[in-house]
């Protein structure tokens, strides 16, 4: 109806009408946002199809969050194999990729983690370009804050490491974290007192959703199907290999079973008759009323393993550590909650009268070395990526690049090399956890 | 927030309380007998089932005894709890 006025009704309504029609390869510009603008922005076109399932494809990734879209985007891309399916039971990014807090970054220890982690944040640096979809990443840093002798020396040692690696990374004095974060607490009966910090300018934070959405818009733009809605129940077998899968929307075959369904691997990998150094545990997160800025980095604590950010609407978005047992329940604990809270508040006294607006968690795959798994399953036919725990939003497009490598080529990419299943037997951990002295 | 009824302190709280693994778990051995894949079995590889599931517990903030709990991962519904040297709960499901 508010449509009746505009004096090129007739035009709008035509060019409307086709856009609908045409795939959702259109990219954003000024110049769509101007035309979409004189129609009340009602006729944007849907950003993917949603195609029946065939019964045949090259390639079924299982899990639509950030992985398996990703791996979807550049298996098309970089290796012309476009006949693939993204299985997703729920909705895109319903997973723990729509419920992170979205920090990136690339400052891990060790030469196998850095390298790849660094090459993901560069993916990052040129993804909104790459997807023509705004992942709004802001690298506004992310601060390590010490808050004694024994962090400084963490620290020295880390800073040390990333300068090795060709990582960005600089020590601060306790003046210069003050500095970057004047409402911290500063006082000299500070439970957690300022040291020092550990800064890496190219951190910093992305919009998770729309990670998601440009990825799968771009896969389906490349000829991928993604299928919502959709779950696998289990495996079709041909003898010793997995041929395909059983879902809620009928069989669907394929030479190559891809999972990448994060909290899920070992439920998965059960039906299919293995398992996997992997424990599910649930990770929360919660956003406070927004308030006017007050937060300029990515703040992390090394004592209370506590982290925030500050959203474009204003609500601190705060995490910190697991929950204490394995949980697929997708809702967190309250004792976590509480410890998570009491951190935060001897960090930033000020923070007390905020109120928490919304609480949730996710699902998250933990290994004991923080460090993923890009290779083939022990029962032919099937590809894993798991393992990314607490951290695998900032591996996206690393991830999504490696494990299309892998499951193109049979062969593991270069910067994927050491995440394999066999080191658990070889010994040859990449052991993040204990040498970041972080819990992300 | 769970309650965990301890079999020798009765229900408690779970801050009182730390998750200890699956069971059961049997250490391969001899040593120099076990090989590099049993050995990866028993430290790293887990069921990690969601739903019912056997595991240890410790009530460290009480009587400091370990116990077996029978919890539901997906809904973390208690089932049962039994003392260590007891027979191992069944699983009922
Ligand atoms: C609270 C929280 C905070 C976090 N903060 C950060 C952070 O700041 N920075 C960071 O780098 N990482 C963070 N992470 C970790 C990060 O979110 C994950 O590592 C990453 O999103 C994993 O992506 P994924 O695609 O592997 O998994 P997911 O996004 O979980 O996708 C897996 C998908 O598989 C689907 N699936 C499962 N089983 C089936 C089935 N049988 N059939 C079909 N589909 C199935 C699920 O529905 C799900 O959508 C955080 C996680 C949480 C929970
Ligand atoms: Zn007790």
């Amino acid at each position: 109806m508010r449509r009746l006025w505009l004096p090129n009704y007739t035009y709008v309504y035509t060019m409307t009408h086709i856009r609908t029609e045409q795939s959702a390869a259109m990219r954003f510009s000024a110049l769509a946002l101007a035309r979409n603008a004189a129609s009340f922005h009602e006729n944007w076109p849907q950003l993917w199809r949603s195609p029946t399932p065939q019964s045949r494809y090259d390639v079924i990734i299982v899990g639509g969050g950030g992985h398996g879209l990703a791996t979807a985007y550049y298996l098309a891309k970089e290796h012309g194999i476009s006949k693939v399916a993204v299985i997703e039971r729920g909705w895109l990014g319903g997973g723990n990729t729509g419920r992170n807090t979205t920090v990136v970054r690339s400052n891990y220890f060790y030469p196998e983690s850095a390298h790849f982690y660094d090459f993901a944040l560069r993916l990052y640096e040129g993804l909104s370009r790459e997807l023509g979809f705004n992942v709004m990443l802001s690298q506004r840093g992310m601060l390590t804050i010490g808050h004694s002798a024994h962090h400084l020396e963490l620290l020295a040692r880390w800073v040390n490491a990333l300068q090795l690696n060709g990582v960005d990374g600089e020590l601060l004095n306790a003046d210069q974290v003050r500095e970057w974060l004047p409402l911290l607490n500063n006082s000299a009966a500070a439970r957690y007192p300022l040291r020092g910090g550990l800064l890496q300018r190219r951190g910093g934070i992305a919009r998770h959703d729309a990670v998601a959405w440009g990825y799968a818009r771009a896969a389906d733009a490349l000829g991928v199907d993604v299928i919502q809605n959709c779950e696998v129940l289990g495996f079709i077998r041909d003898g010793e290999r997995i041929v395909g899968v059983e879902t809620t929307q009928g069989q669907l075959r394929a030479p190559k079973i891809a999972l990448a369904v994060a909290g899920h691997s070992s439920v998965l990998a059960a039906k299919a008759g293995f398992r996997l150094p992997v424990t599910s545990y649930a990770l929360q997160a919660f956003v406070t009323e927004p308030v006017k800025p007050v937060l300029s980095c990515v703040a992390l604590s090394m004592a209370t393993g506590v982290y925030l950010s500050q959203s474009d609407k204003g609500e601190l978005v705060v995490g910190g550590g697991l929950d204490l047992y394995p949980s697929y329940a997708q809702r967190g604990n309250l004792p976590t909650l509480q410890g998570v809270v009491a951190g935060l508040l001897e960090l930033f006294p000020c923070f007390s009268r905020l109120r928490l607006l919304r609480q949730w968690a996710g699902i998250v795959d933990v290994v004991h070395d923080s460090t993923p798994i890009i290779d083939k399953a022990p029962v032919s036919g099937i590809y894993l990526n798991c393992g990314w725990g607490t951290g695998g939003f900032k591996a996206i497009p690393g991830g999504g690049f490696v494990f299309a490598h892998l499951l193109a080529t049979d062969r593991p990419h270069k910067l994927a090399e050491g995440f394999t299943l066999k080191r658990f037997a070889s010994g040859a951990l990449i052991d993040e956890a204990a040498a970041a002295g972080i819990s992300h | 927030m769970l309650r965990i009824p301890c079999p020798w302190c009765g229900p408690r709280d779970e801050p009182e309380f730390r998750w200890g693994g699956e069971v059961p778990l049997v250490r391969p051995g001899p040593p120099q007998a076990v090989t590099e894949s049993a050995w990866a079995e028993y430290l790293f590889m887990r069921d990690n089932p969601k739903g019912l599931v056997r595991e240890r517990w410790l009530h460290t903030l009480g009587c400091r005894q370990w116990f077996i709990v029978v919890r539901n991962t997906a809904t973390h519904e208690i089932q049962a709890t039994s003392a260590l040297g007891d027979p191992l709960p069944e699983i009922r499901p």
